[in-house]
This record gives C-alpha cells, structure tokens and sequence, in this order.
C-alpha cells in the first residue's frame, strides 16, 4: 500500500516535471526540472529494487551532467524571442504531423496486439540479494564484449570533442622555426621609392 | 563465460584498436607537420588487421562472447575488404591532406576508429552490438566531417548529420527495444526463432521492425532518410567524402544483413514491400535530382542513393543469390566511389576543390590517361558492359527477376538509363569540350599508381566478375 502511494506520488511528479521542460519558457528552469524529472525516475527505480541505477541516475546525471548543462545554459546568450519565431509560423504543420502520428501509433497500440493484463509481479528477492552484485557480473561476462566496445564510444567522444575545440593557445610566443624557414623575401621585405631630395640643414 | 579462445577470435578487432590508441599518442608527440609517421602507423595497422583476418578465417561460425560476438564467411570477407579499401583511402586521403596543407592525426585516428565501429558492426550477433557499431562508427565520421571547423559548410554538414544521425539512432533503439520487449532476446538467431514461434504477434513485431528499417535506410542513406547525404558530401572535405563514401556503405549493408536477415527473415514478406518502396523512391529521386547539379561530389550524392537503392533491389529478392548479389554490389559501388573521388583529389590543388563540372572541361587534353581512367569509373558507375559496375547492376536484376520481381527490375533498368545521362554528360565534358581554365593537376606517384590500378581494376575484375561472386556466394551460403 504505501509502496503504491510512493509510486503514485514520484510518478506523478514525473509526469509533471517532464511536461515542465518542454514548455517552460526560462531554459534554466527547464534544466531544473530535468534535474527533478532525473531525481523522481531515480525513486521510482529505487521502488523496483534497482539501487545501483537508481544511484547511479542521481550521481551521474544530477550531479555531474546536469550542473554542467547549468552551467552552459548560464553562459549561453540564448535569445528565446528569436527561437520561438517559427512556432506559430509551423504550429500547422506540427499538429498534422502529430496527429498523423498519433493515429498511426494509435492504431497498432489499440488494435489488441499489445496485451493489456498485468505481467505477474516479479519474485521478491531473496535475502542477501544484491543488484549492484549482479549487474557486475552481468557487465563483465555476458555483456563484456559490448561493454567494452562503449568505452571505445567514450574514448571516441573524447578524442572528437578534443580535436574540434582546440585551438592553439594564442598567448604563446613561441618561435615556429618550420615557418621561419618557409619564409619569403617578399613577405617581409618591403622596398620603398623615396624620392630624394636636397640636403637642406646645411647653410640653411 | 569468455575464455581465452573468445579473445583470439576477436584479435583483429582488438589489434585495431590498440594501434589507433598507440597512433594517437604517438601523433601527439610528433614534430613533423607533414604528420607521415602517423600515416604510415594508420596502413601498418590495416595491414596487420586484413593479415590476422585471414589468419583466423576458417570458414565456420564461430559465436563468441555470450552470442554478442560472430566471425563467419561474410564478417571475414567484409573486413577484409574494408581493410583493404582502408589502406586505398588512406593514401588518397594523405594525398589530399597534404595538397590542403592540412594534416590532420585525427583524421587518420578517427578513420581508424570508424572502422573499428564497421568491425564491431560486421561481426555484430545481438542487437546490442549492432548498436555499439553502429554509435562507435558514426561518432567518428561525424567528428570527421566536422574537423575543418573554418569551413561554414562542412559545419552546416556535420551539424544535419548529427542532428539527424542521432534520431536515426533513436529510431534504431526503439525498434530494437520492441523487438526485445516481445521476444525477450537482444540475440539474433534466438530472435530469429522466438520470431518463428510467435506469429500471432506479428502486427506488433512489424510494428517495431519498422524502427530498426528506419535506422537502417539513414545510415545507407536510402530516400527518404536521404537529406543528410548531399551536404554531408558537399560540405565536408574530399578526403571526407572519399571516406563517408565508401566503407561505411559496406558496413551498412552487413548491419541489413544481420538485422533483416539474420534477425528478422521470418518477417521477410513485410520488409520486402517496404524496402521495394525505399529502393524505387532512391532510384528514382537519386537518378533524376542528379541531372540537375553542377557540382561533382553533389553529383555522386545523389548518384549514392540511386546506387543503394540498386543494392537493396538484392537484399529484397530474398535469396541467399541475391544477398550475395547486393554484397556484391556493395564491394563493386565502394570501388568505384573510391576512384570517383580520387580523380576529384587528384585534380585538386590548394584552397581548390576542383569540384564543379566545368573544372573537369577538357581533362582528356590535358591528362589523357586520367581522363580515361575517369572514363573506366563513368562507364561503370552508369553500368555499361563489360566494367564491374555492368555485372554488379546485372547479377542483382538477375536474382530479382528469379524472384518474381519483374516490374520492380523494369523500373531499376528504367532509371538506370536515366542515370545514364550525368554520367556520360562528365565524360563528354572530358573529351569534347576545351577547358576553361588551364588548371594543372599533379599528385604522387604513388597515389597515381594506385588510382590507376583502381580504374583498371574495374576492368580487369569486369572481365571474371565469377571470382568476386564466387566469394561473395562463399560469404552467404
């Protein structure tokens, strides 16, 4: 029963909070309440008996991600007068789209193909039962191959975003003998004609 | 439960990614601006990787790593091609690089990485690693493209990629996710059987069969998930494109394969009728928008779709004959892409692309044997007999028409002729018109030799095109 409640209550802060980043106009609340939209699946994973992932959201993704997104979002000039330009100009065409899917979801999902009834409520576990223990293992033997592939993903990630931000650090004054040498007289010779003129300061 | 035998078998993959790593410390400590140690790492490391494909090649499926990991015919041949067009690409990409004044390590780094990701993909046995692959190649090529961050239009293109790129991914997954809702297995022989064993559902796995199609068609670029392929092409550098291309189209079919074919064959009805649509829409949209453009590597955009819808012509006649057919397809499209946008590298100079269609006026007078090479490519590309591209185009309409496919075939042939046109348009520019400016094209010699032998090629392997299908039947069967 109060597992219920529990469920119910995150649930539909979720719900809600989810609603809000999409049409909150200020992007900074929209990015808190991405953070509480996070915080609530958390407790709700955390109702399933799943801590480490419930954990792992809160860590992961409120700690680091979303303080990081503050922070760009903060930085960022976002003009949003100039972003909601389009919106009433393609709200027509929007809606059809939406629409259209909907119906078509709709369709397939209504149809009876998805069944309805409850799966049965999974076994309780067992004392001494661990989900962080099983997900180890789960990690680093039925799925190490594709584990390790995503940390090549990561590593990938890493080396693009380095090798497009980069830049060379502009304060350095250091000397680039390979240019120095590829230099020409032409660039840095600059021969003027200067019309010559009398010698005035004597006897003058 | 992995053992020592499960690593072995995946030593390419593994010797790949240890030399990108390595290459990636080693170009950062390098002096030379011409960055040719990092080259010459990049092919040692492609060459050892085709070598220790070989070596483990046994002709058998072997499933590693919990079912997540196979090496069979068609993962082996696959590498090893990519390899081999790795090592091609490379050279032309130095070539250019080093034209552009612009070498970059990450190129080569990168490139090594997207091929790694076209391994992981090749050789994927469960959705999860058709995923990975899919992530790990397209986050490279997306950096790639990008790399020339002064450039305002290969950001624009990088930009449509990504953005595009990841809703595609999205799609994937969500596919995938059904698909594993209703069977309870992310592997693709267990998917394959509970498939069998679940026809009442079948709305419902068609339903999720459509989101992995969706995936699929982006990443080969089929019409209409075309949008990204003309500005990708445009925009990003030769040496990009050059990439972009042609190995990727080879990964992209061994991800069909596995997903469709592997995964998903119970349902081959309803995935034949959508494909047929996506093939004849590409054709049709690639062949005749093609006419129009004034700028080569546009121009071989929109020539790419027409071509992948040629290829998935093979994959809809549903035989082990016609996959075989489109796997050679795909050997056949990669060749020729890579010697189209090597005579466009070759031709550039610095800070010009040599791009549009005027540039390459009167090429014959200048460069005869390049321009005939040129011509070899435009033959082939366009399917005239007896070039490769002609037996590629033929082998496939062959299996399609077994199939009971005709009217489908007739519209392939239909606006093949109409491609026709741009392609031979480029070799009457070539020799029949004068040129506009006097533009004087060089490269290395060795990047002659190769482009060279990459045209002929094209008509040496025309004349025995039975070698190449034999191993591509060997790959399938």
């Amino acid at each position: 029963m109060v597992e219920l409640v529990v469920f119910y209550f995150f649930g539909a802060v979720l719900v809600i909070s989810a609603s809000m980043v999409v049409t909150i106009r200020n992007p900074v609340f929209a990015a808190l309440f991405l953070v509480l939209c996070f915080f609530s699946s958390a407790a709700i994973w955390l109702l399933m008996q799943a801590e480490f992932l419930a954990i792992a959201l809160v860590l992961v993704y409120v700690g680091a991600v979303m303080v990081l997104f503050l922070f760009v979002v903060m930085m960022l000039d976002i003009n949003i007068a100039r972003i909601r330009e389009g919106f009433v100009r393609f709200l027509p065409f929007g809606v059809i789209v939406a629409l259209l899917m909907l119906i078509a979801i709709s369709l397939i999902v209504g149809s009876g193909y998805f069944e309805m009834k409850m799966p049965a409520a999974p076994a309780s576990a067992v004392s001494g039962y661990s989900n962080t223990t099983e997900l180890g293992k789960a990690l680093f033997s039925n799925y190490l191959y594709p584990f390790e592939v995503a940390g090549v993903i990561l590593l990938v990630a890493i080396i693009a975003a380095i090798s497009l931000t980069m830049r060379k650090p502009r304060s350095s004054k250091a000397q680039q003998p390979s240019l120095q040498v590829k230099v020409k007289k032409g660039e840095r010779l600059k021969v003027l004609h200067v019309k010559a003129e009398p010698k005035q300061d004597q006897g003058g | 439960m992995v053992q020592l035998s499960d690593i072995v078998v995946l030593l390419p993959e593994i010797n790949l990614l240890i030399f990108a790593c390595a290459i990636l410390v080693v170009d950062t400590f390098t002096q030379d601006p011409a960055r040719r140690i990092t080259y010459l790492l990049s092919q040692i490391a492609l060459l050892v990787t085709i070598g220790l494909v070989f070596f483990l090649h046994t002709g058998a499926s072997i499933y590693v790593f919990n079912g997540t990991f196979v090496s069979d015919p068609m993962s082996s041949a696959l590498k090893a091609m990519i390899g081999i067009y790795g090592v091609v690409i490379f050279l032309y990409s130095f070539e250019y690089l080093n034209k552009q004044d612009w070498v970059k390590g990450e190129y080569f780094v990168l490139g090594l990485f997207a091929m790694l990701g076209m391994m992981v993909l090749i050789s994927a046995a469960s959705m999860i690693t058709v995923y990975l692959g899919l992530e790990l190649l397209s986050l490279s090529l997306y950096a790639m493209v990008a790399m020339q961050r002064d450039s305002a239009s290969a950001s624009e293109a990088a930009m449509k990629y990504f953005v595009l790129g990841a809703l595609a991914s999205g799609m994937l997954l969500y596919g995938i996710s059904i698909l594993y809702g209703i069977t309870g297995t992310f592997q693709l022989q267990e998917l394959n059987q509970q498939i069998q064993m679940h026809t009442g559902q079948n709305a419902l796995l068609v339903f999720g069969m459509i989101f992995v199609i969706v995936g699929i068609a982006f990443k080969l670029g089929a019409v209409p998930f075309h949008m990204w392929v003309p500005d990708v092409y445009e925009g990003a550098p030769t040496a990009v494109t050059l990439f972009v291309s042609s190995v990727p189209k080879i990964a992209a079919f061994a991800m069909a394969i596995r997903l469709l074919v592997n995964g998903l064959e119970p349902l081959m009805q309803d995935w034949q009728l959508i494909l047929i649509i996506l093939a004849v829409v590409s054709m049709a949209i690639g062949n005749i928008t093609a006419i129009a453009q004034t700028n080569i590597k546009r121009m071989l955009a929109y020539s790419t779709i027409a071509h992948i819808g040629f290829l998935l012509l093979g994959i809809i006649a549903g035989s082990h004959l016609g996959y075989a057919a489109s796997m050679f397809y795909v050997i056949t499209y990669a060749l020729m892409s890579m010697g189209a946008f090597g005579i466009i590298i070759f031709l550039s100079q610095k800070n010009f692309e040599s791009d549009n269609l005027d540039d390459i006026k009167g090429l014959s007078d200048r460069n005869p044997w390049f321009a005939f090479i040129m011509l070899i490519l435009m033959f082939s590309l366009s399917g005239v007999p007896p070039f490769l591209g002609f037996w590629a185009k033929w082998f496939v309409l062959k299996e399609l028409i077994a199939s009971g496919y005709v009217w489908v075939a007739a519209a392939a042939v239909f606006f093949s002729i109409i491609g026709a046109y741009y392609y031979l348009r480029i070799v009457k520019l070539m020799y029949f018109d004068k040129p506009e400016r006097p533009v004087l094209a060089g490269a290395s010699a060795q990047m002659q030799v190769v482009l060279s032998l990459n045209g002929i090629a094209l008509l040496v392997i025309g004349m025995f095109p039975g070698l190449l299908m034999a191993l591509c039947l060997s790959a399938l069967l």
